[in-house]
């Protein structure tokens, strides 16, 4: 379990964290959700010791000051932007990693083949993309096979596709008794990864729910653009005004203005109407 | 449940895992490379001009081979030093390299240890091939070294760069950026090599210092007590630096030498514990 009270933190007499308390508990997956400078980086920065702060965080009744490395042996950590030593190979970067963790080097050989990178073990670190980087990084916090795994937005570098399968890994991963804390102002990721999610604001956890409550708890509104053939244009429309959707022409198709849950629910409206769908895309 | 089973602050195996890094860095980093072979090729080449022939070689030819060396040592081992420590902590920094080393289960005690280690042998292998390359040149040209003498200069050169180390790691201790622990570690390097002796030099000419704090002047630079330390290696005696030197020779006489060394060694352990304070108490990674 991990129990963070009164968790504040300020640069230079400013606070980028406010007296930020929650509590996760085993076998529970958290989102830090909020907008960039939010503070989830700095609850996650607090969480590993990296930062002197104001206030408690426990990780299974140990105090992060003082047993920041014990706890440290529990956590696979993967940062927003990993940084590892550009000189070091693949191989030689999770071999540093096993040595200093004391764990068999054939344990890499194992995170290699699940994060898709065996085919890059001798390339320098210096030389591999955004995204093998943070498949790198997601490989070097697999290693201890760790029963807490802190992913500050995992899918930030990625492209659509590798997004999509870093996420169904990531599914992959809540077992168990893990804890599993991710960081990420992406809708979908944090619903398919989580069972609950804070909001951060301005620093302060300011709203708890379920991923699920989130866009509507948030106001948050999607613009669905849905091309039809020229002639369904006004039966989309229609279909789409009977079930309740503020609609409009837009282009080849139609532009509807939709709460993030409700997606579905407008594409269903146009399908029952017999409109043919032929492409569509989510506007934020 | 999961239980967390306490461990030791510094662990020998984490230790050592760190140091062959940084070992491993310094060795692939150019920087390390163009002093390592600037200071082994002009080792050789002041070696070879103060051994004119191996008629003329011996105590005295070992005395011009060893000042050339110690000149030589005073110039680049701290230049060495300070660039390489004032990188090691700020440079992690800057790069971000510092948090993926300490998100593992270490301490900050041991990352910093492991740090100054790894680049304290670096720097050791840098001296050795300099002290190498001029004991291959004097063996060469027959000149009769003085091995006890020549081993202790080399010996002292290590403390001065471990001292010199320490100090570029405090520099470096106190900044995130690396250009600007570069070239702080510049000015402090140019402070000790330089301006100090000038320093002390030009204060006692104006203000007519009285001899013992002309002497505890220069001794308090690391830099200066490296060079009166070695100079007694082979020639026995201070007085070459007239009435300063005649004074320490007189009031400290057999202890001297155990002064001087002090003052290195003083010069390694608090700038570095300084640094290890600094960083494993209040420094944000």
């Amino acid at each position: 379990m991990i129990r963070i009270q009164n968790l504040t933190k300020r640069y230079s007499g400013t606070p980028v964290l406010q007296d930020v308390s929650l509590q996760i508990d085993t076998g529970e997956s958290v989102a830090l959700w909020g907008p960039n400078g939010a503070g989830k980086t700095t609850v996650v920065l607090c969480l590993l010791g990296f930062l002197q702060f104001d206030g408690e965080i426990e990780v299974f009744g140990n105090d992060v000051r003082r047993s920041g490395k014990e706890i440290r042996s529990l956590i696979g950590y993967v940062p927003q932007q990993p940084s590892f030593y550009d000189d070091l190979t693949v191989a030689e970067t999770l071999g540093f990693s096993a040595d200093l963790r004391s764990i068999d080097t054939a344990r890499a050989e194992e995170v290699l083949a699940i994060v898709e990178l065996e085919e890059h073990r001798t390339k320098s670190v210096g030389a591999l993309s955004g995204g093998m980087r943070q498949r790198l990084g997601l490989a070097v916090a697999l290693l201890p096979d760790p029963p807490i795994l802190v992913l500050d937005e995992p899918t930030s570098n990625l492209d659509a596709a590798a997004r999509q399968a870093t996420v169904n890994l990531l599914e992959d991963l809540r077992s168990g008794d893990r804890i599993m804390i991710v960081t990420s102002h992406h809708l979908e990721e944090v619903s398919m990864l989580v069972d609950r999610v804070v909001v951060l604001d301005n620093g302060m956890a300011i709203d708890e729910c379920a991923p699920a409550e989130l866009g509507q708890r948030l106001g948050l509104r999607s613009w669905l653009h849905i091309l039809v053939d020229p002639e369904d244009v006004p039966n989309a429309i229609d279909a789409l005004a009977a079930a309740g959707f503020n609609a409009n022409r837009n282009g080849r198709g139609v532009l509807v203005d939709v709460a993030p849950s409700d997606k579905a629910v407008a594409v269903a409206a146009i399908s029952s109407a017999g409109v043919i769908i032929r492409d569509l895309e989510v506007w934020r | 449940m999961t239980t967390i089973a306490a461990r030791p602050q510094v662990e020998a195996g984490i230790v050592i895992t760190i140091a062959r890094k940084e070992l491993r860095d310094a060795v692939r980093n150019k920087w390390f490379w163009l002093y390592a072979i600037a200071f082994a090729g002009l080792a050789g080449v002041l070696t070879t001009l103060a051994l004119p022939s191996a008629r003329v070689a011996g105590y005295g030819a070992f005395g011009r081979s060893a000042s050339s060396l110690i000149a030589l040592v005073q110039l680049i081992v701290p230049l060495m030093g300070l660039t390489l420590g004032a990188q090691a902590l700020a440079g992690q920094h800057e790069r971000g390299t510092i948090r993926f080393l300490m998100s593992h289960p270490i301490s900050r005690s041991e990352a910093f240890i492991g740090m100054y280690l790894g680049l304290v042998t670096a720097l050791s292998a840098t001296i050795a091939a300099g002290f190498g390359a001029a004991g291959v040149v004097t063996v060469m040209r027959g000149g009769a070294a003085d091995a006890a003498s020549f081993a202790r200069i080399a010996i002292l050169s290590w403390i001065l760069a471990a001292a010199m180390l320490g100090l570029g790691m405090l520099v470096s201790a106190f900044t995130n950026r690396s250009g600007v622990a570069s070239g702080s570690a510049l000015f402090v390097w140019l402070g000790l090599v330089f301006l100090g002796d000038l320093g002390v030099m030009g204060t006692a000419l104006a203000t007519n210092l009285p001899v013992n704090a002309l002497f505890f002047s220069a001794v308090a630079n690391p830099v200066e007590a490296f060079r009166l330390a070695t100079l007694t290696s082979f020639d026995g005696s201070l007085d070459v630096l007239g009435p300063a030197g005649s004074y320490a020779v007189n009031r400290f006489g057999g202890a001297l030498d155990a002064l001087l060394i002090s003052v290195l060694v003083i010069w390694v352990v608090i700038p570095v514990t300084i640094a290890w304070y600094r960083f494993v108490r209040s420094k944000d990674l």
